[in-house]
Parts: C-alpha cells; structure tokens; sequence
C-alpha cells in the first residue's frame, strides 16, 4: 500500500515525532509507514485522514 | 499540534508507567521464584508451611507479572504488538520442537544427564530477544 504521510507530513512542516504524538504511535511506526514497511490498521487510517483532514483514499492508496 | 499534548503525554506516560511496572513484577517474581528454589533448604529446613506459602506467593506473582505483561502489550501501539507478536510465535516455535527433542535426548541415550527445564527457558529468552531484535530492526 502506498501513502502521502511524508509528503502531508512535510507540507505542514511537522516531525514524525510530532506526527507521531498525535496519532499516538511511536515515532517507529511513522517511519516505518512512510517507507511503505508497515501497513496501518483501519482505525490508524482513519485517525491520519481525521488529522490531515482529507478522505482515507487520498492519503493512502492501494497498490495493485 | 499543541491541541492534544495532554492526551500524547498521558499515552507516552502511561507506556512508561506500564513498562515500570511490569519490569517491578518480573523482579517480584524472580525474588520469589529464588525464595522458593532456596528458601526450603537454606531458611526453614523444609517445614511444609512455608513451603506452601512460598509456593502459593509465586504462583501468585506469576500471575500478576502476566496481567502487568498484558497491560503493557496493549498500551503499545500496532507495530510494537506485531514485533511482539512474531518474536513470541518464534519463541514458542523454537521452544516447542527444541524443548521436544532436548527432553528427548536422555531417553535416546545421546546424552548422559537428565534435561534440565531452565535450559529451554534459556533458549526462550535468547529467541525473544533475537525476536524482538530483528523485529526492531526490521521496521527501522
């Protein structure tokens, strides 16, 4: 699966630790994440496109 | 990003409350398990009473160290549960078909000595900790 948190995270000047705090994981889970090594759980989506303030399906985007 | 700095410090908080007090229920129990192994021989010359008690306090501890381990596996987010999840899987993989064919090993007569059960809890513990090694590793 592929997603855009870095570049969200990026166009809002904002850390993974501090993306991190607010999704409240660890700043291991935004990293890996965002380098496509960990898939989130449903309800993590949701609370990223909650946060991002944009549908789940433009933050994160299957890949076949 | 201030609006839940409250709620973030009281999850990061919390972990850190829970690994504590796991990690004082695994020192409880290893203290009892160390009453238990040596206190009939060495403290009350193995007068049941105490005994029982010290066995029963173990038992007891155990216990509590599991709810503590549980209490701290679910305070962790996803990723920490899955690394979690497959080193246990390893371990108990590993303990299982080696624990198996070591208790096999006198019966078969390809060794002298009679197994000895803190050998696998040896071998467990080094496979967790490799687990949870490369787990870490993994997702880096």
């Amino acid at each position: 699966m592929k997603n855009r948190l870095k570049v969200l995270r990026a166009e809002r000047d904002w850390t993974q630790a501090q993306l991190a705090e607010e999704l409240q994981v660890s700043r291991q889970t935004i990293n890996a994440i965002e380098k496509g090594k960990f898939d989130p759980s449903l309800p993590l989506a949701f609370k990223a496109a909650r946060l991002f303030e944009m549908p789940i399906e433009e933050i994160f985007q299957d890949e076949a | 990003m201030n609006k839940s700095d409250s709620t973030t410090n009281n999850w990061e908080a919390g972990n850190k409350k829970n690994t504590t007090r796991l990690g004082m229920w695994t020192a409880a129990w290893v203290l009892s398990t160390a009453l238990m192994a040596f206190g009939p021989q060495l403290v009350w010359d193995f007068a049941t009473v105490p005994t029982v008690i010290a066995v029963l306090l173990n038992l007891a501890i155990g216990f509590g160290m599991i709810l503590a381990n549980r209490r701290q596996l679910r305070g962790q987010d996803e990723l920490q549960q899955k690394i979690f999840l497959d080193a246990s899987a390893l371990t108990l993989g590993v303990g299982l078909v080696c624990g198996v064919s070591y208790d096999l090993l006198e019966d078969i007569r390809l060794i002298s000595f009679e197994p000895s059960i803190a050998h696998l809890v040896i071998l467990m513990s080094l496979t967790f900790l490799v687990g949870m090694i490369a787990g870490h590793r993994k997702y880096q």
